[in-house]
């Protein structure tokens, strides 16, 4: 039994424990089936026919590699106990069992999509968990913290419970902050018909206010005709796509986009964040019926390559010390960033290592899919579930690890201070807008 | 300001401000312009160095100078309203003069539709609700948002927080712990959540979405909610001429339209929103999705034969409820549509289009490829091309469109009659 | 036993096909018409260019990633796929009953060929197998059913050698061979055999929605 394994069972999280506590076998059942039923489709089906139980999946895995190729992590394996469970007992299953599958499904499970790359079918084993968290959803028994999240993207529209005025007066406060740097500066507010809005996640203004600051700098220093909106619509994240609350998840996504089309602006350019990427074009925008974007969305990483490719940052200076780069799993398996992310990062770090493997194919941080903000109760999990990257990061020998996804971050900052890795973890905007020419700073 | 009538008229065009740049020289920065509804005024607020910060009216500036002023937004009656600052205090400036008190933060301006009141969300101690002509709530709360008010500006509503809880506090949510509150006076039920307060044509009566559990949402009205519950629902709206509140909702996974509680519409739509009235109450507009990832206008449940793949927008009715307009765009191609006819043209960007008062005309804003502006009348642009224009404004005979513009550096206005489009 | 062959080659025979081509056909039109009329998103992305360049590098050995970390199970399930496929159907004696009884016929292998293209089979089988009792995660998942659907595969195939052979009694292998090829038609589209219609149908889905939405390979 891996360290792993011997964890969970003592896991207690008050979101599933008094959640279970409430709910008789027949609502366990009724409610499983009933989300089966309406919701599971053709893709349920065609998933859970066209699986051989070949194991090959588990190659995808970054929590099997960490357990010592432990089965029960491999994504067949986390299947087999969760919604094959369901099916092959109509739903009429025990609380330990359920207890064992919201584990699963919310911290054992990045929904990262690296297994449908390894399944030679394709099944997308992503989907069949999120749908057993659609599951957890309705059972009222999502984890605690990740609950309060979605909680207050129902409440605020934005996932850190920051009220209107806050998220305004941060803005000026970073503008006046910019202002002794270069005395030009603007954090254009409800510039009606500007090139873009620049939208963001909630933990920017609560805690990396210096991100908001960093983009302003880079924005202005390039002459853009940018804003920033006054109303919600701002924070793009949506952990609602993560707890099964697609409903929710559809009207943070309507707020998002009203917000831009109010605007006038012709597309949205967002920050260095990963899942909310995902919100916007794959997942929110199809439940509210737009096939694609309403109004395209352009990635930092993108927008920072395009920028540099224009020559609208000029790099003022190098750094010598050996980096690497972190693939976040929805920016290169959710749209391909990957050689847009690279050529900006060593167009300011000429000494390069590839991680191994990378691109498309690189691990997951564990962090991302919600499960860092199942909050402190599950840390662990999700760190020991990822030695394997603390390894690959390992055998770069970089000084400098870039990862442009706030999760990421937070996923590796834990993994490199429990694994004693000694790297410096950056964003791009954050490198940019240190290495970049600012011709308007005094 | 004077009303529409003893506006300037007269065809052709005059030079408002001959030089708009001289100020961006004579101040630190400049933000962005606004123009008054009449184009006899362009404002713009300007930072004046160590000194603050001001609104700059045709080239000459306020008298009062604070740390910083922004949100510069004309009532509809042509008072020039912005924001302003000074040591962590904001207070509304309208026309030069400052409101008598202050407050922690103030947002977003609002007016009623003839500009007579003019009111803004606020926040004052910490606590939240609306300030109307430098009144303020009588009861605030810790936490409000979605704020609303009604057309005359007779009444003002909020969605409102009326029970605490703490970090993490999952279970006291899930209770409900939010409700609408009118006049500051809340309903007294409380929600899981509350979504989009909407008030009837009097001001008297106040319908919103909520959400009572985790997965269920209805609508209530002056604190009553409808006998059923939906997965999800969207905005409610009241009929103007009747009362009946309508909103729409989804069923497996599809869209319809109910109307006091009962499915009038029947759920096969992939969206249905931003629902609009008659002036009549007999006519029931929607921005719909009939097939996935089509877009266009129904009209009482009739889609438009037109549909855009990526977006419909700015859904308008004309004043006598006969016609309806709104923007369409194809992979940021945009184009107006009236009546289930798409204008010619594809544009950069098209602005919210704006009908004559006598419903016989629709004008639109747009921007060409490559950031020139121009307007359209009855699908045909106006001749020239401007650097900046403001949306179009219709005499009130409905015969002539006065068009606001910054064309070469200088400021017009510029009357056209309409049959000269 | 001649009633026995005469029934397992005349009608039961004509049902195993039916319920084959009928059961997969009938399977795949209900799956398109429910994802019409309940999941827009599938067909609202689908684009048969990243479908098939899906499919097809996922058909060339070695070009996905994971089959180069896997070099004995590619080269086993390649080598096993295509002798499944080919050896029934170009096999001499299939090809001359199919010809005497609905006088279709088309080219056929050797015997040698066909002979060694069992044994492979049942090579990849016993590979399947072994792998099944070794690899964990394979271990993990596979239950009776596993077993059942592999012993369903291996019958026809080794019967077929048997009786080629003339090991054991000719006519009782041979009605064995009619039988067992025949119950394994009928469970293809009951099981996870059914990939063979589901592997082109997923893979596309999954093309398209990489390529075409990610910008990005799926293999």
């Amino acid at each position: 039994m891996s360290e792993q394994t011997k964890e969970t069972k003592v896991i207690e999280d008050i979101g599933i424990d008094a959640g279970l506590e409430q709910l008789t076998e027949e609502q366990i059942e009724k409610t499983i089936m009933s989300v089966i039923n309406a919701e599971g489709g053709t893709r349920l089906e065609a998933y859970t026919k066209t699986c051989v139980h070949c194991g090959l999946c588990s190659e995808a895995c970054h929590y099997y590699h960490s357990h010592d190729k432990d089965p029960q992590y491999a994504p067949v394996g986390k299947v087999r106990n969760t919604m094959w469970n369901f099916l092959t007992k109509k739903g009429k299953i025990s609380k330990e069992e359920l207890k064992r599958a919201v584990l699963i499904a919310h911290t054992e499970c990045n929904l990262c999509r690296r297994c449908v790359q390894y399944c030679p079918f394709g099944v997308d084993t992503a989907y069949i968990i999120a749908l057993v968290r659609r599951i957890v959803h309705k059972l009222g028994i999502t984890p605690q913290y990740i609950q309060d999240t979605a909680h207050s993207h129902a409440a605020t529209f934005n996932q850190m419970w920051l009220k209107d005025d806050e998220w305004v007066d941060t803005l000026f406060w970073q503008e006046d902050e910019a202002r002794d740097e270069i005395p030009s500066m603007r954090i254009p507010l409800e510039k009606e018909g500007a090139d873009f809005m620049y939208s963001v996640i909630a933990p920017e203004p609560k805690f990396r206010t210096q991100l908001i600051y960093q983009a302003a700098v880079i924005f202005n220093e390039c002459g853009l005709d940018w804003t920033m909106p006054s109303t919600t619509g701002w924070d793009n994240s949506d952990m609602c796509m993560f707890t099964g609350d697609f409903e929710m998840m559809g009207r943070l996504k309507r707020d998002h986009y009203e917000c831009a089309q109010r605007l006038k602006v012709k597309k949205v350019v967002m920050g260095e964040c990963g899942h909310a990427y995902r919100s916007i074009y794959d997942q929110g925008n199809r439940w509210v019926g737009w096939r694609d974007m309403p109004v395209p969305v352009i990635h930092s990483i993108q927008f920072f390559w395009e920028l540099l490719k224009a020559g609208k940052i000029k790099v003022a200076k190098t750094i010598d010390k050996l980096a690497t780069f972190h693939d976040p799993c929805n920016t290169v398996r959710g749209m391909g960033l990957h050689e847009m992310g690279r050529e900006v990062a060593k167009a300011f770090y000429p000494n390069f290592v590839e991680m191994q493997p990378n691109r498309e194919h690189n691990y997951c941080c564990a962090a991302g899919g919600g499960v860092i903000n199942c909050g402190p109760p599950h840390k662990m999990t999700r760190v020991l579930g990822n030695r394997v990257k603390a390894e690959q990061l390992k055998a770069t020998g970089a000084e400098v690890l870039i990862a442009p996804c706030h999760n990421c971050h937070g996923g590796l900052e834990d993994i490199i201070h429990h694994y004693k890795l000694d790297m410096e973890i950056r964003f791009l905007g954050d490198i940019i807008y240190e290495c970049m020419e600012k011709p308007n700073a005094v | 300001m004077q009303p529409a009538t003893a506006w300037d008229w007269s065809p052709g065009r005059r030079v408002v401000l001959d030089d708009v740049k001289k100020c961006s020289r004579e101040y630190e920065w400049l933000e962005e312009y606004v123009a008054s509804p009449d184009g006899e005024s362009l404002a713009v607020p300007a930072n004046f160095g160590e000194e603050g910060a001001s609104m700059v009216v045709n080239g000459e500036p306020w008298e009062n100078i604070y740390e910083r002023v922004w949100y510069p937004r004309y009532s509809p009656d042509g008072r020039l309203t912005a924001l302003a600052a000074d040591m962590g205090e904001w207070t509304m400036c309208v026309d030069d003069t400052a409101w008598e008190n202050t407050y922690g933060f103030l947002l977003n301006t609002r007016f009623s539709a003839t500009g007579d009141v003019i009111a803004a969300p606020v926040q004052k101690d910490g606590e939240y609700g609306w300030v109307v002509d430098d009144a303020i709530w009588e009861t605030t709360y810790e936490f409000a948002n979605q704020f609303a008010m009604a057309a005359d500006g007779s009444a003002t509503a909020a969605v409102v927080q009326n029970v605490s809880f703490g970090q993490a506090d999952i279970f006291t949510y899930k209770k409900g712990c939010y409700s609408v509150a009118v006049n500051g006076e809340s309903w007294g039920t409380n929600f899981i959540n509350c979504y989009s307060p909407a008030f009837d044509a009097a001001g008297k009566s106040v319908a919103a979405t909520v959400r009572t559990s985790l997965y269920d949402y209805t609508i209530v009205v002056d604190g009553k909610p409808w006998a059923k519950t939906w997965p999800c629902a969207w905005e409610p709206v009241f009929n103007p001429a009747t009362g009946d509140v309508c909103a729409a909702v989804r069923m497996a996974g599809r869209w319809g339209m109910a109307l006091n509680g009962e499915l009038i519409w029947n759920p096969t739509f992939f969206q249905v929103w931003q629902q609009q009235f008659s002036g009549d109450g007999k006519h029931l507009y929607a921005i719909v999705s009939p097939a996935y990832g089509k877009w266009t206008v129904a009209v009482d449940g009739q889609p438009w034969a037109p549909t855009f793949g990526s977006q419909v927008t700015d859904l308008v009715v004309s004043p006598d409820g006969a016609h309806a307009a709104a923007l369409g765009a194809d992979a940021g191609a945009y184009a107006v549509a009236v009546d289930g006819y798409v204008w010619p043209g594809t544009f950069a960007m098209a602005w919210a289009p704006v009908f004559s008062a006598d419903s016989e005309h629709c004008a639109a804003k747009v921007e060409r490829r490559g950031g020139k502006f121009t307007i359209l009348v009855d699908g045909k642009p106006y001749k020239e091309n401007f650097d900046q224009v403001w949306d179009p404004v219709f005499s009130p005979e409905g015969d002539k469109v006065l068009i606001r513009a910054i064309d070469n550096g200088k400021y017009c206005r510029i009357v056209v009659p309409v049959r000269d489009f | 036993m001649h009633s026995i062959y005469n029934f397992a080659t005349g009608p039961l025979c004509w049902a195993a096909f039916i319920i084959f081509i009928g059961g997969l056909l009938l399977k795949f039109i209900s799956m398109v018409r429910r994802a019409r009329s309940s999941e827009p998103y599938i067909f609202g992305y689908f684009s048969p260019y990243f479908g098939l360049r899906s499919v097809i590098a996922w058909l060339i050995p070695f070009v996905p990633r994971n089959g180069k970390l896997n070099p004995v199970f590619t080269v086993v399930t390649f080598a096993f796929h295509i002798c499944l496929l080919v050896a029934p159907l170009f096999l001499m004696a299939h090809v001359m009953l199919l010809q005497e009884g609905v006088g279709m016929h088309w080219g056929t292998l050797s015997d040698a060929t066909a002979d060694v293209m069992t044994v492979i089979v049942l090579v990849g089988l016993a590979y399947f197998a072994y792998r099944r009792c070794t690899d964990p995660t394979a271990k993990y998942v596979t239950g009776p059913k596993e077993w059942v659907l592999l012993a369903l595969v291996a019958a026809p195939f080794l019967t077929g050698f048997l009786a080629y052979h003339q090991i054991f009694d000719y006519q009782v292998m041979v009605v064995l061979h009619i039988l067992s090829g025949e119950a394994m038609l009928i469970a293809i589209p009951f099981t996870w055999l059914s990939h063979m219609l589901l592997f082109p149908m997923v893979r596309m889905y999954q093309g398209s929605e990489f390529g075409g939405v990610r910008h990005v390979k799926d293999w």
